[in-house]
């Protein structure tokens, strides 16, 4: 019996969707496995015809993309009434992703912002899109552009994650295999990774982690050898789960935090936060704030892709 | 109703707790707001518990543990110095004033600092107003519907 799989993104980047067609030649794999009945990214379904389907009907849903407005959200709750298994895939779905970091900000200060005050945008009269227009009897509405970005648990229940941004695609088919064969680990787990974290499979050269100054990667050329954080360079390793296969250590970047946060950790970026300032080679209140002040913008630094699923989720309002 | 300050303070055991214990057996008078928790040093005050204060209803948290050079496990305090830094500044790209977090510096002999470090700590948070984090959060939440529900029947082009 083959599979029945939906596959959609929120508000994504469609990277998601890319890096299950890389999967190369093992996409005909897949295509073996499983019936696709939905994929707006790469072919053409109707929510329509997902509408008609019972309950439970599809297998799995792979949902990729954030929760940004009241489409994303309305397409997870449909999905999650039509499957048996519902995938978070990748890190928009998984912690808000990079979308997320709007959590720092409103809807009023983006629709500004996007709208009337950037630099490129000429909108004298400030028109503002509306959500709901009538003209001549015509009622047209378009969903809401939501306040808060959500992850995909925010919204719906979620069997499995698969992290990273993207998800490598050799761990996306793995992840299926595991669906295909019914070798899932107990619902809330994340497949298609590892369970230590980065830094415990790094091959670079730790020594002793003593922080007296923090640069960027553009101020310095790292030494290909020692471990980023010693030569002061941020480094998500110590608090992201692995699996990704070190591919920024292995490029000569660091680690920026994409495959989230080990189990039981609340909050991956309050824990870099935590690591961070322990390793830091100062005890005076002004030589530590002179350190400091070389980690640009800590916040988003910390929780790049994970700010939506932090223990605050967004900026006070 | 005039507003009292919820404050959480976490004190370290072999300085600041037993400070605060001195206040109590000499009888001098501080402001009741603080609820007090032991730790066995400020540095294992991580940066999760002093946000989770906040989340669960904290209007301010207090840091206190033994002076520098003091602390029981040598580098404990320089720790707890060096997070407090650096939790100020992202609290406050969360939109939560860096005066509601607070480390002080408090020996075992001093009963009358303690209190005078909670009654100028409560002074200052109740200045800046409650906090209500998870509150707000909670409201804005709300405001998060899908449109038609709550546009359902509108019709004008105003
Ligand atoms: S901090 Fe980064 S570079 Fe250093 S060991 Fe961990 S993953 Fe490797
Ligand atoms: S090194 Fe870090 S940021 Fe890069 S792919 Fe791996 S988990 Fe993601």
């Amino acid at each position: 019996m083959k599979l029945k799989f939906a596959i959609f993104w929120g508000a994504a980047c469609g990277g998601c969707g890319v890096a299950i067609l890389d999967t190369h030649e093992k996409i005909l794999d897949i295509a073996d496995m499983a019936d696709i009945y939905l994929w707006p990214l790469a072919m053409d379904f109707k929510f329509a015809d997902v509408e008609k389907m019972d309950d439970g009907y599809l297998d799995v849903a792979l949902y990729s993309g954030a929760v940004r407005n009241a489409e994303n959200e309305e397409i997870a709750l449909l999905l999650r009434r039509k499957s048996k298994v519902m995938v978070a895939l990748g890190a928009c779905a998984h912690l808000g992703g990079i979308p997320g970091l709007a959590n720092l900000y409103t809807r009023e200060d983006i629709l500004n912002r996007v709208y009337i005050d950037s630099e490129s945008t000429i909108n004298e009269e400030k028109i503002i899109p509306r959500e709901a227009w009538n003209e001549d009897g015509n009622d047209l509405e378009l969903p809401r552009f939501y306040n808060t970005v959500k992850t995909l648990d925010q919204v719906v229940d979620v069997e499995y994650y698969i992290p990273g941004c993207p998800p490598v695609p050799l761990q996306i088919f793995s992840a299926l295999t595991l669906i295909r064969d019914g070798m899932l680990p107990p619902p809330g787990s994340v497949i298609g990774a590892g369970d230590r974290s980065l830094c415990d499979q790094c091959e670079r050269v730790k020594e002793e982690k003593k922080i007296s100054g923090i640069k960027r990667i553009q101020q310095v050329i790292p030494d290909t050898k020692k471990c980023f954080l010693e030569q002061g360079l941020i480094c998500l390793g110590p608090v992201t789960r692995s699996g990704c296969g070190s591919r920024c250590i292995n490029s000569g970047v660091p680690c920026r935090g994409c495959y989230g946060p080990l189990d039981d950790v609340d909050d991956q970026g309050v824990k870099m936060l935590s690591a961070l300032a322990s390793s830091l080679d100062a005890k005076e209140e002004k030589e530590i704030d002179a350190i400091l002040d070389g980690i640009v913008d800590p916040l988003r630094t910390f929780h790049r892709f994970s700010l939506a699923a932090s223990m605050l989720r967004r900026k006070k309002v | 109703m005039s507003f009292e300050p919820r404050i959480v303070g976490f004190l370290c055991n072999w300085c600041s707790y037993t400070g605060a214990d001195l206040a109590g057996t000499a009888r001098i008078k501080y402001s009741p707001n603080i609820r007090s928790i032991r730790v066995m040093c400020s540095g294992r005050i991580d940066a999760t518990f002093i946000i989770k204060a906040f989340l669960e209803g904290a209007d301010g948290v207090l840091i206190a543990g033994c002076h520098p050079g003091d602390c029981h496990y040598q580098e404990g305090n320089y720790k707890a110095l060096r997070r407090y830094r650096l939790l100020k500044r992202v609290i406050t790209e969360y939109g939560i004033e860096p005066e509601r977090l607070c480390l002080e510096w408090v020996a075992a002999s001093e009963g009358e600092r303690f209190a005078r470090v909670v009654d100028e700590f409560t002074e200052q948070v109740r200045e800046l107003g409650p906090l209500e984090f998870r509150g707000s959060i909670e409201d804005s939440l709300k405001n998060d519907n899908p449109v038609h529900e709550e546009h359902a029947g509108l019709g004008t082009g105003e």
